[in-house]
């Protein structure tokens, strides 16, 4: 056990997914042309004024009720003044002193609870574009809406950021605020780190690293900065109230600006904007809005469906899946089978995780309902619904299109008696094989039942009628 | 009903075609091609597009169809108040050729009716200044004495309207910048109540205080124009429209009312403004009102708390005038920091730089208690005194500037001094008030005087009534022509 322990608290920036910016029309989409998704508000035009998005505000707000926060009845914009040339007014709007939602919390699974200070809406800036020994800045990014969610300094190791981060991500996913995707930047973190003798409550000297946008550059951030600050205090020297910036290629943090060249900010309240009341009954609409619960939807799937944990947290990644998947199984008995469907067959036709997040298929959910009520029926068996469903994803047609009247009879116990002879006289090598002590050799006299019936009898009891077949031969 | 509108005259000059719209506009121009040298009221003149939509005015007249209230009737904007492909520049050098991709609302509306829109007028650079006299085109002048200043911010607009080449403009007031030179032009001002009417495309000074108005030679055209104007814009969120048509509440007689008389107002006067403000109680009270003393020590903050809470807004709001995207750029630099740096240096002048300073410091880490908070809550006291000082009366009269006309280079000696002269009109900014400039009489040289009426929130209606039954009684006294410019 060290003796130092780490005290880390994350500020982190999600773009929320609206369509359009926070204060004008413009779309928010990623990409783009340079400085094609602009009007003369994003831009800061002379004598232009923002109008604040409502939806910024509502998806602001379900951020804060997923995260446990208290939403503020009545909350304002304030301006951030700082010069760079990606900031087209000389000011961020932001908010200061009182933030959309506050007092939240995030707990991790080893029963520790991350506590949220405040979560507040601003604008995001543009971008600097280095090019051909010129800088040239691309503003589609400016007035992107953005939420900032501060933490209390409450992580103790760079495996709860970690872990707070992607539930944060899942979170934000799940409720459709934003994709978090932090390669793309929707989703960028600053750390505050620092260290303290094990055991003692007061605050070490902190160092801020600044804007990283992935997970494992986090981490190793965290324990870079921690193992550093710790050389520091063990050869007597002091941690330096800093900004640092995270080194990628090595993985180590330098200094970029020290306590005394922070900016000053001189915040004030924006006066182009009213005030922002939010009544009870706006959050409680707002609240009933929002997806069931992830916990207790997992929970529920695991007790009445009979889904491994496992597969529910696979299930509830994507919310368009989780949605599907209940609306699929929705009445089945078999709701276990629904689960395998997605996540075995329509999951490998998705490469990518953003594919699996946009779950586009060709078989709607009502369609994988009705091909399982069949399964469920008996009328139908698995391997046939598998390769039905191949059917369907390759045609989006439904399940009818593909199974005959004969198909979906079954096969008579006549039928399979008669199919099973036949198989154990047409195979003798088979025979031969699985009486000299080849167990496995069955396996393809149940394969030559199940392609005489294509796929309708049940492979379980073909087997063992089989095996019946064989020892009664011998 | 006797009228001294030169709107509602123009306009039944056109209807029954006593004479074109293209004629009227080019009477105008040929006004100002000969005037313009000695006022310097505008510094961009549009003939172009005056004609233009002139044309289309006498085409609709060819047509038979009937003018909308403000169509046809030529105009000046203020040169802060944006126009898509017209140069909007602020009379500061570092927009010098600064040319809107878009229009302000208040241009759109007028727009959208046809207005002539005669130029865009002289200002003090970005709006900052008593005297019309800090901009980068030189001062405007006032044409009652040229030797005079014509006031300020909105001095190009006052010494149009009073100078006859335009028959009125709209100009923006943020601590006295309409009611001010209209009360030196000797010409009526209104300030509206903020958010009557929207900013948006108003090139920003103090955004708190900022509102457009009318410069108008009476009463009633300011109404006309008002109730044009006044209308919520979804563009503007501060903007809420108006409660009641301005035009239909003129006649309404006066009697009855209770006029509060605030002796915070009096103090310092210069004693022909005492004299003609006296005169002007009179006139009131003959048409049936009673007077009434009504304090408002909160007054005695008014100016330190404007100057320190306007000056931090256009700290801010000039802090994007950097050279990258538009606008004025230093001719050599090393590294983006000495650019912008020199492109301000350079592009603003000293007022302007005085303010941005002092609105930086009242702003500052270990500052901001002292100065920016304790101000707002002043802020929030005055305008509690105003809103307590209206239960007691309907309107407030007072004098718009407690002098005449300064002479020209009077407001460079002394920055305090001159901010000092603003003491009648900030208050009513303070408290987002409305309030009209109307002359009420001259000094010793024949200098106009200006009388300032002050209402509730959204009382345009109560005060332009009031200033039209004072004209109908007492316009032979307080009003006179300057003699110049286009006559009807």
């Amino acid at each position: 056990m060290s003796r130092y322990e780490l005290v880390a608290g994350l500020e982190t920036h999600v773009e929320l997914a609206t369509k359009t910016k926070i204060f004008c029309g413009c779309s928010t989409e990623f990409g783009g042309e340079p400085n094609t998704h602009c009007c003369p508000v994003c831009i800061g035009l002379p004598g232009t004024l923002p109008v604040l998005n409502r939806k910024v505000v509502e998806y602001a707000v379900r951020a804060g009720l997923v995260t446990h926060c208290e939403i503020a009845g009545v909350s304002k914009m304030d301006r951030k003044n700082y010069v760079y040339p990606d900031l087209p007014k000389a000011y961020q709007i932001s908010q200061y002193d009182m933030p959309l939602c506050k007092n939240g919390y995030i707990d991790l699974s080893n029963g520790r609870r991350i506590r949220i200070l405040r979560i507040h809406i601003e604008e995001d800036a543009g971008k600097l574009v280095h090019s051909r020994g010129n800088t040239y800045v691309d503003y589609n990014r400016g007035g992107v809406p953005l939420i900032e969610i501060v933490t209390e300094p409450d992580f103790r190791s760079p495996e709860e950021a970690r872990e707070y981060l992607e539930r944060l991500q899942f979170l934000m996913r799940y409720i459709g605020v934003s994709d978090c995707r932090m390669e793309e930047g929707s989703m960028r973190c600053d750390v505050n780190i620092s260290v303290r003798p094990a055991g003692s409550e007061a605050l070490g000297t902190r160092a801020e690293i600044k804007n990283m946008n992935s997970l494992s550059f986090i981490t190793k951030a965290i324990a870079y900065e921690y193992d550093r600050q710790c050389d520091l205090l063990d050869s007597g020297e002091e941690v330096v109230q800093e900004t640092r910036r995270y080194i990628e290629s090595d993985g180590t943090t330098e200094g970029m600006r020290g306590k005394e060249d922070a900016q000053d900010y001189r915040y004030f309240p924006e006066p182009d904007l009213v005030t922002i009341r939010i009544s009870k009954e706006d959050v409680e609409k707002i609240r009933a809005s929002l997806p069931e619960d992830p916990d207790a939807r997992a929970k529920r799937w695991q007790e009445s469906f009979g889904i491994s944990e496992a597969d529910s947290a696979q299930l509830l990644r994507y919310r368009r899946v989780a949605d599907y998947f209940d609306e699929a199984a929705k009445g089945l008995k078999n709701a276990k089978a629904a689960a395998s469907c997605i996540l075995g067959q329509m999951f490998r036709r998705m490469e990518t995780e953003a594919d699996k997040e946009k779950f586009e298929t060709r078989v709607s959910a009502e369609n994988l309902h009705a091909l399982l009520q069949l399964l469920d029926e008996g009328k139908v068996r698995m391997n046939l619904v598998k390769s039905t469903l191949e059917k369907m994803l390759d045609s989006g047609k439904p399940a009818s299109d593909f199974l005959s009247a004969q198909d979906l009879e079954g096969v008579s116990p006549e039928e399979l008696d008669r199919l099973c002879t036949q198989a154990v006289e047409q195979n003798p090598k088979a025979v031969a094989d699985y009486l000299a002590g080849k167990e496995k050799a069955v396996k393809s006299l149940v394969g030559f039942v199940m392609k005489s019936t294509r796929g309708r009898a049940d492979a379980q009891k073909a087997e063992a009628l089989l095996i019946d077949k064989i020892k009664a031969q011998a | 009903m006797q009228s001294f509108s030169i709107i509602s005259k123009i306009h039944e000059g056109l209807s029954q075609k006593a004479y074109s719209c293209k004629e009227l506009t080019q009477s105008y121009l040929d006004a100002i091609a000969k005037e313009n040298g000695a006022l310097n009221a505008y510094t961009l003149p549009t003939p172009e597009k005056a004609l233009e939509s002139a044309r289309k005015v006498d085409e609709k007249l060819a047509r038979g169809e009937t003018l909308r209230p403000l169509e046809g009737i030529p105009l000046t904007l203020k040169a802060n108040i944006s126009t898509k492909g017209i140069v909007t520049d602020c009379c500061s050098k570092i927009l010098s050729g600064y040319t809107p991709v878009y229009d302000a609302t208040v241009w759109s509306i007028l727009e959208s009716q046809n207005a002539v829109l005669l130029g865009k007028c002289n200002m003090d650079e970005f709006a900052m200044g008593s005297s019309c006299e800090t901009g980068c085109h030189g001062p405007a002048h006032n044409p009652h004495d040229e030797t005079k200043v014509a006031g300020g911010s909105s001095g190009g607009a006052a010494s149009a309207v009073a100078g006859g080449v335009a028959p009125y403009a709209l100009g923006s007031d943020t601590g006295g910048s309409i009611r001010q030179p209209a009360s030196f032009c000797g010409i009526v001002g209104l300030k509206p109540t903020y958010g009557a009417v929207s900013r948006y495309g108003l090139i920003a000074y103090a955004s708190s205080f900022d509102q457009i108005g009318p410069l108008a030679l009476c009463a009633e055209d300011a109404a006309r124009i008002f109730d044009v104007l006044a209308q919520k814009d979804p563009r503007d969120s501060t903007s809420t429209g108006k409660k009641e048509s301005a035009l239909e509440a003129l006649k309404k007689p006066l009697s009855g009312r209770i006029v509060g008389l605030v002796p915070e107002y009096f103090a310092g006067l210069q004693p022909d403004v005492e004299k003609a403000l006296e005169e002007a109680k009179r006139v009131f009270e003959s048409l049936g009102c009673t007077c009434k003393t009504v304090s408002i020590p909160e007054i005695r903050y008014a100016l330190p708390v404007y100057y320190i809470l306007a000056c931090a807004e256009a700290s801010s709001n000039l802090g994007r005038y950097d050279g990258i995207r538009y606008g004025y750029k230093t001719a050599h630099y090393t590294g983006i920091n000495e650019m912008i740096s020199k492109t301000r240096s350079e592009g603003f002048g000293k007022e302007v730089q005085r303010r941005i300073l002092l609105g930086t410091y009242v702003l500052s880490a270990g500052y901001y208690d002292a100065y920016y908070k304790k101000a707002q809550l002043l802020r929030r006291k005055i305008q509690r005194a105003f809103a307590k000082a209206f239960t007691q009366c309907d309107f407030l009269l007072a004098p718009t500037v407690p002098m005449t006309a300064f002479p020209e280079g009077f407001t460079a000696q002394d920055a305090v001094q001159t901010y000092q002269t603003d003491i009648c009109t900030v208050p009513v900014n303070i408290a987002g008030l409305p309030a009209v400039s109307v002359p009420c009489g001259f000094d010793a040289d024949g200098m106009p005087v200006g009388m300032q009426l002050i209402g509730g929130s959204f009382q345009e209606a109560v005060l332009l009534n009031a200033a039209h039954q004072y004209e109908l009684a007492a316009r032979s006294q307080s009003f006179r022509s300057a003699g110049k410019g286009v006559e009807l």
